[in-house]
């Protein structure tokens, strides 16, 4: 005899309170499947799937706080990561990119047999899909990292600076350090406006920095440190980037 | 859109071509351009007749000696008799405004001459010939600039539906009021009668002035239908106690910009905010202040102007140079100001 299929376990991200009552009707409607939760945007959505690994999230694509498409990019970091279909009133570029790569999406106002459909096939995305959807979002707003089987979640705007270590880079923020998988050269790219290069292995919160000192170094040479907010160690600046202290000597 | 847009070029022959008539010597605009146009003609004449930089400007100052008074006092006489003028068919007009220049001439000459006997040249005769050909060219250039904008007002109307409202907005509505229809279908029907409403005046002849009342009404039934999805995160606040309800006011003027207000301002926010609109009158103006959070880093989608440009368009085919439309950003929040002239039926 074939095992009863078990229920699909689906988590719902909306920041509108009709659109995910439609949702879970909608969701009534079909059989096998239970909405374990409710989230109002992106970064509930993740944690909800740290304290139950849903099978599938219906993700709304603009929302407050995080968005479903950096929402998506951090749930790959589960595993199994779950499976993504995303939700849209309307969005032309989001539609076109997930046409192109074959992303599943759904159209709001949505009907219940696209619904079936789509629950029927859905899937995690691929690596592929992701790397494809990263233009729509061009600037996170966390850092996720995981840590005993949960992503925690660090918000861009509390980090002060980012140091590579072989493999890893160490993120600091005010109360503590955090590992993450990333490269600088990525980081740079990604937030050119926010980090500063002070090292070919530092990048530092423009905000963060309070000054520059000169320190004498053992050589009878002096270098440059940068001084920083909210926390008591400096960062070195590299002879390269000394034209980083110029620039703000004459601004 | 592409429907739409064949449809208004079907249509277009078949719509009456606007009568020729004498501009509103009331308008700002209209006296700002006659005294620009009529000193860049003085400031040619003078360059012409000299030889040296000097000499036009002595030139000119002589000639504005007798230029200007006619001048100030012509564009008071026109204010004073537009009533009239109006009023008449558009040949009339054109003869009851030459006459009426050329006596005014006539009766400047006869001061002057009085006045500055020994030194005054002009004769009467150049005085009124030079009136005539003044007039003729300040007239014609105002039927060419009126048959300019002719087909522009025809297109108003089409401007006013490209401010259409957002794909985005409709899809979402319809989504919230689907949602109702199983838990709470009193609430669904209002709502659609509210998209109704709305869509019966996106879709209606927007050539028009209309009272200010009814895009308030839009206004609202706009908002309630946003406060469906968005609840307690859209706080709407209405300071419209001064407001003229029969103040004139080019269609959607208002709603496509609390659609922005909304889109950029309130939805990219989890908690929500306040839009503020703030309507009343001071004097013969009207004032419009719209208020809405905005915060550039939260707002993950650029800035869409075309509403904007839109609204500023069709604000100066109304009003030309006495309505103005400024935005500002201070402390994370919007600001749009309009300013239109207050006129009624």
């Amino acid at each position: 005899m074939m095992p009863k299929p078990s229920s699909l376990k689906i988590l719902i991200a909306d920041d509108e309170t009709p659109a995910r009552n439609r949702l879970r009707e909608l969701l009534g409607d079909i059989p096998d499947v239970t909405v374990i939760g409710e989230a109002r945007n992106g970064k509930e959505a993740l944690e909800l799937c740290s304290d139950s690994m849903p099978d599938l999230l219906l993700l709304d694509i603009r929302m407050p706080k995080m968005d479903g498409i950096e929402a998506a990019g951090h749930l790959q970091k589960f595993d199994p990561p779950p499976a993504i279909i995303f939700t849209t009133a309307y969005d032309s570029y989001a539609m076109q990119a997930f046409e192109i790569h074959a992303v599943d999406y759904l159209l709001k106002p949505i009907r219940l047999e696209r619904l079936q459909t789509a629950i029927a096939k859905a899937r995690a995305l691929l690596p592929s899909q992701l790397a494809a959807l990263k233009p729509l979002q061009p600037q996170r707003t966390h850092f996720s990292v995981i840590e005993r089987g949960r992503v925690i979640l660090v918000p861009v705007s509390d980090v002060i600076y980012l140091k590579a270590e072989l493999k890893y880079l160490t993120v600091r923020t005010r109360e503590r350090e955090f590992l993450i998988e990333d490269s600088l050269v990525n980081i740079e790219q990604e937030f050119g406006e926010r980090f500063l290069r002070l090292h070919r292995n530092c990048l530092a919160a423009r905000d963060s920095i309070l000054g520059y000192e000169k320190c004498p170094a053992g050589d009878g040479e002096s270098h440059w440190v940068a001084l920083l907010r909210d926390v008591p160690e400096t960062l070195a600046v590299s002879r390269r980037q000394l034209h980083v202290l110029r620039g703000l000597a004459s601004s | 859109m592409l429907s739409i847009k064949q449809n208004a070029s079907i249509a277009m022959p078949l719509q009456t071509r606007p009568s020729a008539g004498l501009p509103d010597f009331r308008n700002l605009g209209v006296c700002l351009r006659i005294l620009l146009l009529v000193n860049l003609m003085a400031a040619i004449a003078a360059a012409l007749q000299s030889n040296s930089l000097t000499e036009a400007i002595n030139r000119l100052t002589e000639l504005s000696a007798f230029l200007q008074p006619v001048l100030l006092m012509s564009l008071l006489l026109l204010y004073g008799s537009n009533p009239v003028l109006a009023r008449l068919p558009y040949r009339a007009g054109i003869v009851a405004t030459v006459l009426l220049e050329l006596a005014l001439t006539n009766g400047v000459h006869m001061i002057a001459s009085y006045l500055f006997a020994p030194d005054f040249s002009l004769s009467l005769g150049r005085a009124l010939l030079i009136t005539l050909v003044v007039t003729g060219i300040v007239l014609y250039y105002f039927d060419l600039r009126h048959r300019a904008l002719s087909p522009a007002i025809i297109e108003a109307r089409l401007q006013a539906l490209q401010a259409r409202i957002r794909p985005h907005f409709l899809f979402n509505s319809i989504n919230a009021v689907l949602s109702l229809i199983r838990s709470h279908p009193k609430r669904a029907e209002t709502a659609l009668e509210d998209m109704a409403d709305l869509f019966r005046v996106l879709m209606a002849d927007n050539r028009d002035l209309v009272p200010l009342a009814q895009e308030i009404a839009l206004s609202r039934q706009y908002l309630a239908l946003e406060k469906l999805r968005l609840e307690e995160r859209l706080n709407i606040i209405w300071q419209i106690d001064n407001m003229p309800p029969d103040a004139l006011v080019p269609p959607l003027v208002l709603q496509p910009l609390l659609e922005n207000a909304v889109y950029h301002g309130i939805e990219p926010l989890a908690d929500g905010g306040d839009i503020t609109i703030n309507i009343y009158s001071n004097r013969d103006q009207v004032h419009l202040i719209l208020t809405n959070p905005y915060n550039a880093q939260k707002d993950r989608t650029s800035g869409n102007k075309m509403a904007m440009t839109n609204i500023r368009e069709r604000l100066a085919l109304h009003f030309d140079a006495e309505a103005a439309m400024s935005s500002s950003q201070e402390n994370d929040q919007y600001e749009v100001h309009i300013v239109i002239p207050y006129r009624q039926k």
